[in-house]
């Protein structure tokens, strides 16, 4: 058996904050196999972006931030090595694209330098060579006239075509792992739907593996092999994205999946929605943390931290609660005034 | 039983806010102008919920803005019941803007950051001067409490020191202490996390019906805009496409655009023949296309599209659709 590509054990990423420990990711593992695609969905707050970052790099030990725990990408050890090794893994082993592509180009530069700076520098193509490659990744991301488009400066292209750069960028060295936080939330709906499809199509022809971070469960359903939904630094549930949608373990897979609007229900039924608001990371409670909202909480959850276990479900689920749910979800939504 | 017909009888208003034709646009110099309206008309009957769909830029925040004056429309009327807002004098039209509240997108630019939030919450009365027996600051707490908050604990609060959610609650009691009639509420939870925009949009819909509040419902979330609406109106571009009962409108929706909508919603099969799209970019509002504005990315447009532009035209009781492919009836 083959090695994963992506192995994190027991990662903790904390801030230190004039007011304390901000423990943002607080004891997360996870693997990823090549050419799988993982899901990480979660609230504002719950530490999945700083996830994607301590994973990539970005986030790593300094005067502000601790990292504790391991991340291994493609048998290299990202927080254990030095800068300079770390930086060779960006764009070649793992990539990132970001939520807000205007905020991810550089204004002054044209697209077309965008992609042959990293070209050049990784791969050491020549200025002819580079350029023919960038026109070439502008194509495959579905740019039309991508040798025009090469020439042109972000402003002058919409916020589509902008994240789609993003992407060609991000796959310029072709990496093993690509990581995609919040990729289309500044994207309007119908252009969501394209880059999402692009992001798709791409990982199943060139063979990557993807982590799609996302706010929205729609974004990640039906995209991913697996879902982990993040709740205040730490993985409530890991599982199968159709078994999480269909027969979701955890109360707040499961609350937050119904708190949704769906196109199927009724106009002005009142939709379930989870109560409270998440724990202050800065003291996070003992406990399940989700158990202050939690509608099914028992004394054990406010005492005892349940581990993320398997718990008798289909192999590669786990979840971190000591009463795992176990019906299929049914979308039961109150009537108004019912 | 539906909603609306339970909640007829706690309705206390009965003004019905009308637009004809309103048109806005914005110069941006060179002679050139941005269509941001263009000839839109719609009706919210007293007590009802009126949703208007779009991507960024169809002029669905425009229309939003230009039913308050705000700025009024460059042509076409506005009526809220019998007056017509758009030749009122600025005195009378302050006074009639206190019957129309809005609530905007980003919850904490929306609010003074100095001021406190029972300071907040009582703007708009201690401009308009309180009559009552009741003193302020039980008003004030009586407002909180119904739009989900403690008094206690927010009452000498500032916004920053409040969650997103919490400032939109607080934005919703602004608004309702006014008694308005109508309430525009402007993208009020696309700033906001899955778990609050279900409590706030729970929250504008119970309190729609116990304040007997007209709304127009403006955001991009086809799910969300179809829960709290009576009807949807579909804009593109400056221009309405489709208007349509909420109700079944993921399955009686006929125009292009709008099956190009609902197929965007995550997770929905495109089996729809119209859903396929012809990947452009969106037209410049400042030189729209000819005819139909939606032709450029519409994979059944043919050359009449191009010459003559569509007329809103009912297919069904309460759905109008502005395309020339649909046949009258054409409603399954």
């Amino acid at each position: 058996m083959t090695a994963p590509l992506l192995e994190v054990d027991d990662l903790h990423t904390t801030f230190r904050t004039p007011r304390g420990a901000m423990r943002a990711v607080d004891g997360v593992s996870l693997s990823l196999a090549a050419g799988e695609t993982l899901g990480i969905v979660g609230e504002s707050g719950s530490g999945k972006s700083v996830l994607g970052r301590t994973i990539m790099g970005l986030i790593t030990n300094g005067p502000a931030t601790q990292v504790t725990g391991s991340v291994r990408l493609a048998g290299v050890d990202v927080h254990g090595v030095k800068q300079a090794r770390r930086r060779e893994l960006w764009g070649t082993t793992v990539a990132m694209v970001f939520q807000d592509p205007m905020t991810s180009l550089n204004p002054v530069k044209r697209v077309g330098l965008h992609l042959t700076e990293s070209l050049r520098l990784h791969r050491g193509l020549s200025k002819g060579a580079a350029r023919e490659r960038a026109v070439e990744l502008l194509r495959q991301v579905g740019i039309p006239e991508p040798a025009r488009r090469a020439g042109q400066y972000p402003h002058e292209l919409s916020g589509g075509m902008r994240q789609r750069v993003v992407i060609a960028m991000a796959l310029a060295c072709d990496p093993q792992l690509l990581i995609a936080d919040e990729p289309t939330t500044a994207l309007d709906v119908t252009v969501q739907k394209q880059i999402l499809d692009l992001l798709q199509s791409l990982a199943e022809r060139l063979d990557m593996a993807t982590i799609l971070v996302s706010h929205d469960l729609g974004t990640v359903a039906g995209r991913t092999d697996r879902v982990a939904v993040m709740y205040a630094g730490r993985v409530a549930e890991s599982a199968a994205t159709d078994a999480v949608f269909g027969t979701p373990r955890h109360p707040y897979s499961q609350a937050l999946i119904e708190s949704i609007p769906s196109i199927e229900s009724r106009p002005h039924s009142l939709l379930a929605t989870i109560e409270g608001s998440p724990p202050n990371m800065l003291a996070p409670p003992a406990g399940c943390r989700f158990a202050a909202r939690c509608r099914y909480a028992v004394d054990r959850c406010r005492v005892e931290a349940p581990a993320l276990e398997p718990r008798g479900a289909a192999a590669g689920s786990v979840v971190a609660c000591h009463f795992p749910l176990t019906a299929p979800l049914q979308h039961q939504r109150q009537e108004v005034g019912a | 039983m539906t909603v609306t017909e339970q909640a007829a009888p706690a309705r206390t208003h009965a003004s019905t806010l009308t637009a004809t034709d309103v048109v806005v646009e914005f110069p941006v110099g060179r002679g050139q102008k941005v269509h941001a309206v263009s000839g839109v008309s719609l009706e919210v009957p007293p007590g009802t919920t009126l949703g208007i769909l779009g991507e960024s830029g169809c002029g669905k925040s425009t229309i939003g803005r230009a039913l308050i004056q705000l700025p009024p429309p460059d042509s076409g009327s506005v009526r809220l019941g019998d007056l017509e807002l758009t030749e009122l004098g600025s005195r009378d039209l302050r006074r009639a803007r206190a019957r129309m509240q809005i609530i905007m997108q980003d919850p904490v630019s929306a609010l003074n950051p100095r001021r406190k939030v029972k300071d907040l919450v009582w703007e708009g009365r201690s401009i308009w001067g309180h009559d009552g027996e009741t003193p302020k600051d039980v008003l004030v707490d009586d407002m909180l409490r119904s739009v989900g908050l403690d008094p206690d604990a927010v009452r000498d609060k500032h916004p920053h020191e409040l969650s997103g959610g919490q400032c939109q609650r607080v934005c919703i009691a602004r608004a309702l202490m006014m008694d308005p009639e109508v309430l525009i509420c402007d993208e009020p939870v696309s700033s906001l996390d899955v778990s609050v925009q279900a409590q706030i949009l729970n929250l504008l819909e119970t309190s729609a019906r116990s304040f007997g509040l007209s709304m127009v419902f403006i955001a991009h979330d086809v799910s969300v805009v179809k829960n709290i609406s009576d009807q949807v109106m579909v804009m593109y571009l400056g221009k309405a496409c489709e208007v349509v009962p909420s109700d079944e409108m993921h399955r009686t929706s006929v125009h292009p655009y709008t099956r190009l909508l609902l197929a965007s919603i995550p997770g929905e099969p495109q089996d729809h023949p119209h859903a396929q799209q012809v990947s452009v970019e969106l037209p410049s509002p400042l030189d729209p296309p000819s005819g139909c504005r939606f032709r450029t990315r519409c994979p059944i447009a043919t050359d009449r599209c191009a010459a003559e532009e569509p007329r809103m035209r009912e297919i069904a009781p309460g759905h109008t659709v502005a395309c020339h492919h649909v046949a009258v009836g054409a409603d399954e």
